[in-house]
């Protein structure tokens, strides 16, 4: 019993220091070398979350995963057949060690819940850490209601270095996203430039089918469904490119929707919205009044014919696509 | 049987397996040309630009789908519109593209497609008129669009009078009613981008995007630029 005790011990004591030099190890190689480049990068407050947020899973999951790991290389060295030809197969070699179990019960419950109190303080702090929270988000910045609200009522204005959270709504159709900028006039482009250092409030919706907008290197992702408004915060940080995709399967140009984006300077986007939006000037003015969401003609706009000079126009408001007489 | 030529049978139909699978991810990835490939780069002069003619017809009048809209294009080397719309073009070369376009159109979902984007000058020739827009809530409306999304190539294709009789069997020849569209862009560098439409005019299908939408030869295929 006394030698069964002691050789416990004594692996006991080899595997625990076998894998806190790994651990350390791994840990610091982490760290030091690839941390920092962990996706999906750190251009805007969401990215950098869940950057953050990935990094401390991954450090609390090394410790137990090459505790596992060693557990198995030690047993498969140590306590093969070969060193081992009449093993134990009962007594006090194969009884339950309870200051272990507590242990492995009491470190991974807490690991589990201390990582769930992260991730929802995540929640919270980064303002729905760039997820869709609906029409109506449960974590708004400061000041995004009151630019919101400006933004449906023409009113809102942006300049560099005013701090005011910037509207811009993604309108997703089958098979490309536009934009809207309300704070410029409400035009429309295919291209998505934002800000640097700005809080940006996407409001997602789509005219057609379920899809889904997802800004990968700005932590971003929101379902685009029709007649809903999905709202999704971020706060851009560095200026850089990145990349739109449809997530939502949604036809057979699907794999074709997406388009790149940039996140300059202040100065370079406000030059280049001004710009936009007074290019954009005559095809503006045939946009239907900025809304949150548009009615689409569910027969298709081009669903049906009409006749010459007898087109029904546009509503004032809130409509993508008049609806077609009948034919 | 022997457990060696029972190993040996058991590979050779796992190989076959494997074979098929990989046969299988690879058609599926490389991007079909269903309706064959029109080729603009067989005796092309470097430095010239090519001419690629198309016409959009409400309704084909043939094949499996006679009623569904669809383009066809000019071939280059008979001079005969075919239905095949993966188009070969020479890399970072100026296309000069001449739509005839004999449908109708509508007022668009998203007035955002009535600009005239990408193309040289982001202009375009409407019957010998220039436009860069055109509010499609007006007059003809808009019919359909060509559309490069990859280099931001939109241009609108407006539509033709629909109380007049309209062509209903492709090919159509020019005593149809049709407006004629003209544009230029340049081809980026080798690789397989898709063109498309942009209107749903998948008539009688959800939302117009069924149909001839969803299907690669009617509205929409590939630029296989080399």
């Amino acid at each position: 019993m006394a030698e069964n005790s002691s050789q416990k011990n004594g692996d006991l004591r080899r595997i625990t220091i076998i894998w806190l030099i790994v651990t350390v190890v791994g840990e610091v190689l982490f760290w030091t070398l690839v941390a920092k480049h962990v996706p999906p990068g750190r251009m805007t407050e969401t990215a950098a979350s869940s950057q953050s947020t990935f990094n401390i899973l991954m450090g609390f999951a090394m410790p137990v995963l090459f505790g596992v790991w060693v557990f198995m290389a030690y047993a498969g060295r140590v306590w093969s057949d070969k060193r081992n030809p009449n093993p134990a197969m009962g007594g006090a070699m194969a009884r339950n060690h309870r200051a272990t179990s507590v242990a492995w019960i009491t470190i991974t419950s807490v690991v589990v819940l201390f990582l769930a109190v992260i991730g929802t303080i995540g929640l919270i702090h980064d303002h729905g850490s760039g997820g869709g929270e609906g029409p109506n988000p449960i974590y708004s910045p400061a000041g995004a209601t009151q630019a919101e609200a400006a933004a449906l009522a023409g009113t809102a204005t942006w300049s560099p270095g005013s701090n005011k959270v910037l509207p811009v709504q993604v309108i997703a159709q089958q098979w490309k996203f536009t934009y809207r900028y309300p704070t410029f006039g409400g035009f429309e482009t295919s291209q998505l430039m934002l800000p640097a250092d700005t809080t940006i409030a996407f409001n997602v919706t789509s005219l057609d089918v379920i899809h889904s907008f997802w800004a990968y290197q700005l932590g971003v992702k929101a379902d685009a469904n029709p007649q809903v408004n999905n709202v999704a915060f971020t706060e851009t940080k560095s200026p850089g490119n990145f990349m739109v995709r449809c997530s939502e399967l949604c036809g057979i140009w699907h794999g074709a929707m997406f388009n790149s984006g940039k996140v300059v300077s202040q100065s370079a986007f406000m030059s280049w919205a001004q710009g936009t939006e007074s290019a954009n000037t005559a095809n503006t003015a045939d946009l239907p009044a900025f809304a949150w969401t548009y009615v689409p003609d569910a027969n298709g706009a081009a669903g049906g014919y009409y006749l010459d000079g007898k087109v029904t126009p546009y509503s004032t408001s809130e409509q993508y696509g008049a609806k077609q007489p009948a034919s | 049987m022997s457990v060696s030529q029972r190993l040996g049978t058991v590979v050779v139909l796992f190989l076959v397996a494997v074979g098929l699978i990989l046969w299988s991810v690879n058609s599926f990835l490389t991007p079909g040309t269903p309706g064959g490939v029109v080729n603009f780069t067989s005796g092309h002069a470097s430095g010239q630009p090519v001419n690629l003619t198309v016409q959009t017809v409400g309704s084909i009048g043939f094949g499996p789908h006679p009623t569904w809209v669809s383009y066809m294009t000019k071939d280059p080397t008979t001079g005969k519109f075919i239905h095949d719309n993966t188009w070969q073009l020479p890399a970072h070369t100026v296309v000069n593209v001449t739509v005839y376009q004999y449908d109708s159109g509508s007022p668009l979902r998203n007035q955002e497609w009535g600009q005239v984007q990408g193309t040289i000058g982001n202009t375009a020739t409407l019957n010998g008129k220039p436009y860069s827009f055109y509010n499609s809530n007006t007059g003809n409306g808009v019919g359909h669009t060509f559309a490069i999304p990859a280099i931001g190539v939109s241009v609108p294709l407006v539509g033709v009078n629909g109380s007049l009789t309209l062509c209903g069997q492709a090919p159509c020849g020019t005593n149809n009613p049709h407006n004629v569209i003209t544009f230029s862009f340049r081809t980026p560098g080798p690789g397989s981008y898709n063109w498309q439409c942009f209107v749903p005019c998948g008539l009688g299908y959800l939302y117009g995007n069924g149909g001839p939408m969803s299907t690669q030869n009617y509205m929409g295929g590939f630029l296989e630029v080399r």
